[in-house]
């Protein structure tokens, strides 16, 4: 915040930052690939592929609460309709894993199983291109993209922001969600797209493509926090925080708030979009549930927890809650609910900074002190 | 002799009226073991003339309560075994083996049993099951209906029983008989009339016939249409009273106060919850008031809202007033931590409230078209939760206090009003609107502990398409998105209708974002 009154171009990371993000990417995609497939499994410094599948998820989830802080810790705009972006990213990847299913349905049918349950003779029109890889992962990036930008420009082209947005966007996914939910839709209903086999032709459940997933999903994370980094430090960010704090003084001079509002909310959706796609080869399903507004809403946890107005906040908030959660959710699944509850409202109340908040700050004390 | 037919009274409440044809024994034996085939067409000689012993005996091959041995069939009742022939008590020899039938078999003793309730006592069984024949005619029950009519005496009855012939007239191999059928259906304006109408046209050869079945579906339809528009009307209003319920309460908390509580929907759910309290409450020790807990219950689940609403206030949301984004997060985790607190508690299952008897059934306005008197109940509620809401913010001086404190809280604060409290009222009051509204919601639809979710949504839309601090807005807004998603879910289906009503409240936002009243002057700039 106080980045503003400061002219000089800040280097993206500090020489330490660089150490260590070296030394996270080499542990994520050098390390836990050996870890997973050459050490043993006996060995103590062996991973599991529940640890694999896990990681990869949560890194995905990380992606979306890196997005999220984009929108909301430096632009102050609460999207509670993220999920969708996510969940069409996942569904665009899924009709590609369908695609791939070919012949080896329970149906024997070129068509995926729900069409032919259906009684559909011939793919509807949206599944055109699904057929092919560089298509979707066009497709993966373009549809969000647009989705959001018409979404984002006549929300924000009649000023509409603080809850109302939330609300607008809430209902956005909702109806979204209703939508997938019907069978006449051709996105499998209430099953959404589950069975997949293959990715470019090759086994999708062996270690190996796991491993693959799990290192671009990696590769992807890091990619993207160094280009909210730089974004943050250019002069678009600083623009993006001058609306979050007074979004009428920046329009006082002389800027119009709208593009670059409208930018950092497509890209948001974009990245959103691409953890989708990651996610659904990994897990091995999508369906409308991951629209449901429940979701969404818990994608602000993860970045509020992890801390709102730092990157690697949310990325820190993401692997917190989700550790916790398939935790609690094994060992009190009826604890679960009562924890999120209670953390949406002790984060709001004590740490509204998040726990990477609360530790800067208590860093700062000390070193003042020395 | 006597406890069969104490039997058939209890399990049947049918009497007969001239009997003309007793049960044999080589019936009883016919309709008990052999081909299915076989088993049916006995059935069917049976049905022609049943007498009460049939009946009994058709309703045990029903509940699997006969047995057989050789050619002796045995129905088995609370452990002794019967005769169904004599109607004499028998022994069960060890050795006798259950009756079994197949899913064919059951389905024509269930239809067979339906149509021996045309000769019940009680006037609604004996209506439900000549309707339940015109929807389905069935020409070997011919015999049967017009032995029905003989013996009616109540005229609505008569003329129903009447329809249910005509249904099976219509395709009669006579020219006459179905130019006279067609005639008499044209006078039951129903949608199975249509079906039937339209099924017979389908296989009709003789034109004159044809141009006399499009005629009556003309008239038919003519009459149907009028019912329809009316039933989306009034379900849409339907719709509309319960969004206003919802609204009305959300009106206060964001509409006056800006705060903006995501678990509105669970203190509904909460009221719902009480209601199925008092309602519990009232069935194990007050059976005999059973049909006058509805007013408690009305009281109890606002008390019981307002008080966890209170609660919040003081705790939670106090700490957290001009940061519309973090309560919005916070209120979200109360109402995570209140749907699983009532599933601890009540469990996940559904609860089901019963409807006192004043409120169950309806008012049949057309032949197609019943008002259910809960639906009607709630419109005047939410009607007089409106009025007796206005009074309270427009004349009392809690009313007064809470417009002052929401207009200019320094200014209020400093004329000596103490605005904590002030707040900790008004949000009171608006949780204890949602609990009420959650009451009205038992009494229309399941209790479960989600039951606020699916109303969130569309109650915030209400709020914003109303625009915030206004109770005017907000019936509007209510009352309009109601029947504005009833007639387009007639057009385009539920999931449609929803969607193109969202499209249509953020096109409606680009034109108007402060809502269809628009404040003016001061109080608009916050």
């Amino acid at each position: 915040m106080n980045s503003l009154i400061n002219h000089q171009p800040k280097p993206m990371l500090s020489a330490n930052g660089w150490r260590v993000f070296t030394i996270c990417l080499l542990v994520f995609c050098v390390g836990a690939p050996i870890m997973n497939l050459v050490i043993p499994s006996t060995s103590f410094f062996h991973m599991s592929d529940f640890a694999v599948a896990l990681i990869g998820k949560i890194m995905c989830y990380a992606i979306c609460a890196l997005a999220m802080d984009l929108i909301w810790g430096y632009t102050g705009i609460l999207s509670l309709g993220h999920g969708l972006f996510f969940a069409l990213g996942g569904y665009i990847m899924g009709m590609y894993l369908m695609r791939q299913i070919g012949t080896d349905g329970n149906y024997k049918s070129e068509l995926p199983d729900f069409m032919v349950f259906l009684d559909w003779k011939k793919f509807p029109w949206h599944w055109a291109l699904s057929d092919n890889f560089v298509a979707t992962l066009i497709l993966i990036i373009v549809v969000p993209a647009l989705l959001a930008w018409i979404f984002g420009y006549f929300a924000f082209r009649s000023r509409i922001k603080g809850v109302y947005f939330s609300i607008i966007t809430q209902a956005m996914t909702y109806a979204a969600m209703l939508l997938f939910f019907r069978n006449e839709t051709g996105f499998g209903g209430n099953n959404g797209f589950t069975d997949f086999k293959r990715i470019l032709n090759i086994p999708i459940a062996t270690p190996e493509m796991r491993m693959t997933l799990f290192v671009i999903t990696a590769l992807v994370l890091f990619g993207f926090y160094l280009l909210a980094k730089w974004i943050i430090n250019s002069k678009l960010g600083r623009v993006l925080m001058a609306i979050r704090d007074a979004e009428s003084r920046v329009m006082f001079s002389g800027y119009s708030p709208m593009p670059y509002k409208l930018a950092i909310w497509t890209l948001s959706a974009l990245m959103c979009a691409v953890a989708g796609a990651l996610y659904v080869p990994q897990v091995g399903i999508i369906n409308p549930s991951e629209m449901s507004p429940a979701q969404s809403i818990e994608i602000a946890i993860w970045t509020a927890v992890g801390g709102r107005g730092t990157l690697i906040g949310p990325i820190v908030g993401a692997f917190l809650v989700n550790l916790a959660k398939s935790w609690l959710t094994v060992s009190a699944p009826e604890f679960w609910l009562y924890f999120l509850g209670a953390l949406f409202i002790l984060v709001t109340l004590f740490l509204p900074q998040g726990v990477v908040g609360f530790v800067q700050k208590h860093i700062k004390k000390h070193g003042g002190q020395q | 002799m006597k406890s069969i037919l104490y039997f058939s009274f209890i399990f049947f409440g049918l009497l007969f009226h001239g009997a003309v044809h007793a049960l044999s024994a080589d019936e009883a034996v016919g309709l008990a073991s052999g081909a299915t085939e076989d088993r049916l067409k006995v059935l069917a000689k049976v049905m022609e003339g049943a007498d009460d012993k049939a009946a009994s005996f058709i309703k045990a091959l029903s509940d699997d309560n006969v047995k057989i041995l050789d050619r002796q069939v045995f129905m088995v009742l609370n452990g002794k075994s019967f005769d169904p022939v004599t109607g004499q008590e028998i022994a069960l020899p060890e050795n006798a083996e259950d009756v079994v039938s197949n899913n064919r078999m059951r389905g024509e003793i269930d239809a067979a049993l339906s149509a021996l309730s045309l000769f019940s006592n009680e006037d609604s069984v004996r209506l439900k099951s000549i309707k339940e024949m015109i929807k389905d005619p069935d020409p070997s029950r011919l015999g049967l209906i017009q032995k029905a009519l003989a013996s009616e005496k109540n005229e609505k009855i008569k003329s129903q029983i009447e329809f249910a012939i005509a249904a099976i007239e219509i395709n009669d191999e006579d020219l006459n008989t179905r130019a006279k059928a067609i005639k008499l259906l044209s006078g039951n304006a129903t949608p199975e009339t249509v079906r039937l109408l339209n099924d017979r046209l389908q296989a009709e050869s003789d034109e004159n016939i044809k141009t006399q079945i499009k005629d009556a579906l003309k008239q038919i339809q003519g009459k149907l249409a009028w019912g329809e528009k009316l039933g989306t009307f009034f379900t849409g209003l339907s719709l509309g009273s319960i969004l206003l319920l919802v609204a009305l309460g959300l009106a206060i908390t964001y509409g006056l106060m800006g705060v903006i509580n995501m678990a509105h929907g669970e203190l509904m759910m909460l009221g719902a919850y009480a209601t199925y309290v008092v309602q519990a409450f009232f069935q194990h020790h007050f059976p005999q008031w059973f049909d006058a807990y509805l007013p408690v219950a009305v009281v109890f689940s606002f008390l019981t809202s307002a008080a966890v609403g209170a609660i919040l206030e003081r705790v939670i949301l106090k700490h957290l007033y001009g940061r519309p984004l973090e309560t919005l997060l916070a209120t979200w985790g109360i109402s995570l931590m209140l749907m699983q607190g009532v599933r601890s508690i009540f469990g996940a299952q559904n609860v089901t409230v019963e409807n006192p008897v004043w409120m169950s059934g309806g008012i049949e306005v057309l032949s197609n078209l019943t008002l259910p008197w809960n639906r009607i109940v709630i419109i005047f509620f939410a009607a007089f939760v409106l009025i007796a809401m206005s009074l309270l913010i427009g004349k009392t001086r809690l009313g007064l206090f809470v417009r002052g404190v929401t207009q200019n809280r320094p200014m209020a604060s400093s004329l000596g009003v103490n605005t904590n409290r002030v707040d900790t009222y008004a949000f009171a009051l608006g949780s204890g609107i949602a609990g009420m509204a959650g009451c009205a919601l038992s009494q229309i639809g399941n209790v479960g502990p989600d039951l606020g979710q699916s109303y969130i949504v569309d109650s915030f839309m209400v709020v914003v398409l109303g625009g915030v601090g206004q109770l005017l807005g907000s019936v509007y807004a209510a009352v309009g998105l109601g029947v504005l998603n009833k007639l387009l879910e007639g057009v385009a289906g539920a999931v449609l209708a929803k969607i193109t009503v969202l499209v249509f409240i953020v096109i409606f936002i680009q034109k108007r974002p402060q809502g269809l009243f628009a404040m003016k002057g001061r109080s608009a700039e916050s």
